[in-house]
């Protein structure tokens, strides 16, 4: 697919914690598909190698946090670097291999064609696709979905996918406001819904993840899909800061 | 011999009362406190100097409240500073988490840059060692 767009102005953060084994095939990806945009690993102080195995592909910028800040507080500094340093759009993308990098241009088509501002890749809109994650997550995914979209008044399937585009508009707001503490995809979603963003929903498929080992454990799950499902509702309540 | 109208339990809880201030103030004088968060402790320890000197202000007190026991009153009154200074501290240490999340976003962000603008300075020197030998400005 070919789109008329300044690759140069494309910001790729990828959040990692420990992953080593998957950071160095994703880098590839993304130089693959997306040559000439820049790439961000924002190291969430890691404990296996994953600076040095970023640094040595050569291939990124490689962010640092001196403590450990959650996915959450990692993508939030990868978009003020992005918002910082005037690009124009930024891209969300995992670092364990679960995105895929030749799904970027489609996710970006709707932004740079005007149509949106933000755009989910969802796993949900077309259940053809592989990997839609273990079954308690699924509950949680569906709850979200239930209650987001009530909330924003628009059908979101996919609240948890962390693959997402942003333009300008929406990179210059979340820089500042972004929900930056745990896991902020579903309350993110209710944020940009309830501050007049357009968005847009994309089919993607996902993988399971490559490397690594998931951040999260089943109890962990229920306590922060309850903090989670707080935090959507607190952000609901509060007076959009942006107008349309 | 000399009375000043206050039974032991009276005088013990005035002692205490203004030992608790004195503490607080002293505090906030040594630096060890801020001004902002001791003022829920000031208050909380006035209220009970308070009730301990003027014995009818507790019993008026649970008669508003429709408290039987007085001493209970004493208890609610407590529980109630607690509970504030409590929730303040929730607050507070809510805009702390807040603000060391900011802190080391920027440090993180800071660092890459100091990082890339060595490396480029580096580069620089590399590439015109003569720009550095020293210049005449006679």
């Amino acid at each position: 697919m070919n789109l008329d767009i300044d690759v140069s102005k494309i910001c790729v953060i990828i959040p990692c914690y420990n992953e080593q084994e998957s950071i160095s095939k994703v880098l590839d990806d993304l130089d693959r598909y997306l040559h000439g945009a820049t790439f961000v690993v924002i190291n969430d102080c890691s404990r296996d190698n994953t600076i040095a195995v970023a640094m040595a592909s050569g291939k990124a910028e490689v962010i640092n946090l001196p403590s450990n800040l959650g996915i959450g507080g990692a993508v939030q500094t990868g978009l003020k670097y992005a918002y910082r340093n005037g690009f124009k759009y930024a891209l969300k993308f995992d670092g364990d291999g679960q995105h895929k990098a030749e799904e970027i241009i489609r996710l970006l088509e709707p932004i740079v064609q005007k149509k949106a501002d933000v755009t989910i890749g969802s796993r949900f809109l077309d259940c053809s696709h592989g990997f839609q994650s273990t079954a308690l997550r699924r509950i949680g995914i569906k709850i979200f979905r239930l209650i987001n979209s009530l909330l924003i008044g628009q059908w979101i399937t996919d609240n948890t996918s962390g693959f997402r585009a942003y333009n300008y508009e929406a990179l210059k707001f979340l820089a500042d406001k972004y929900p930056a503490f745990d896991y902020p995809e579903p309350e993110e979603v209710v944020l940009l819904g309830r501050n007049h963003f357009r968005l847009c929903e994309i089919s993607t498929p996902m993988a399971a993840r490559a490397g690594g080992t998931s951040s999260i454990n089943a109890y962990q799950s229920i306590y922060f899909m309850l903090k989670v499902l707080f935090a959507v509702f607190m952000v609901a309540l509060r007076p959009a800061v942006r107008r349309r | 011999m000399f009375t000043i109208g206050l039974s032991r339990i009276e005088l013990i809880t005035l002692f205490g009362s203004v030992l608790f201030l004195g503490l607080i103030l002293e505090c906030v004088r040594r630096q060890r406190l801020k001004e902002a968060y001791s003022l829920l402790w000031l208050f909380t320890g006035i209220a009970f100097v308070i009730l301990s000197t003027w014995h009818e202000s507790l019993r008026i007190l649970s008669d508003i409240l429709g408290i039987q026991y007085a001493p209970a009153t004493l208890f609610l009154l407590l529980m109630i500073g607690i509970f504030c200074i409590l929730i303040q501290f929730s607050i507070v240490l809510s805009k702390r988490v807040e603000h060391i999340k900011n802190l080391n976003q920027e440090i993180a962000l800071l660092n890459h840059r100091v990082e890339k603008l060595e490396a480029q300075l580096r580069e620089r020197e590399h590439h015109a060692p003569d720009n550095h030998e020293p210049q005449d400005h006679s």
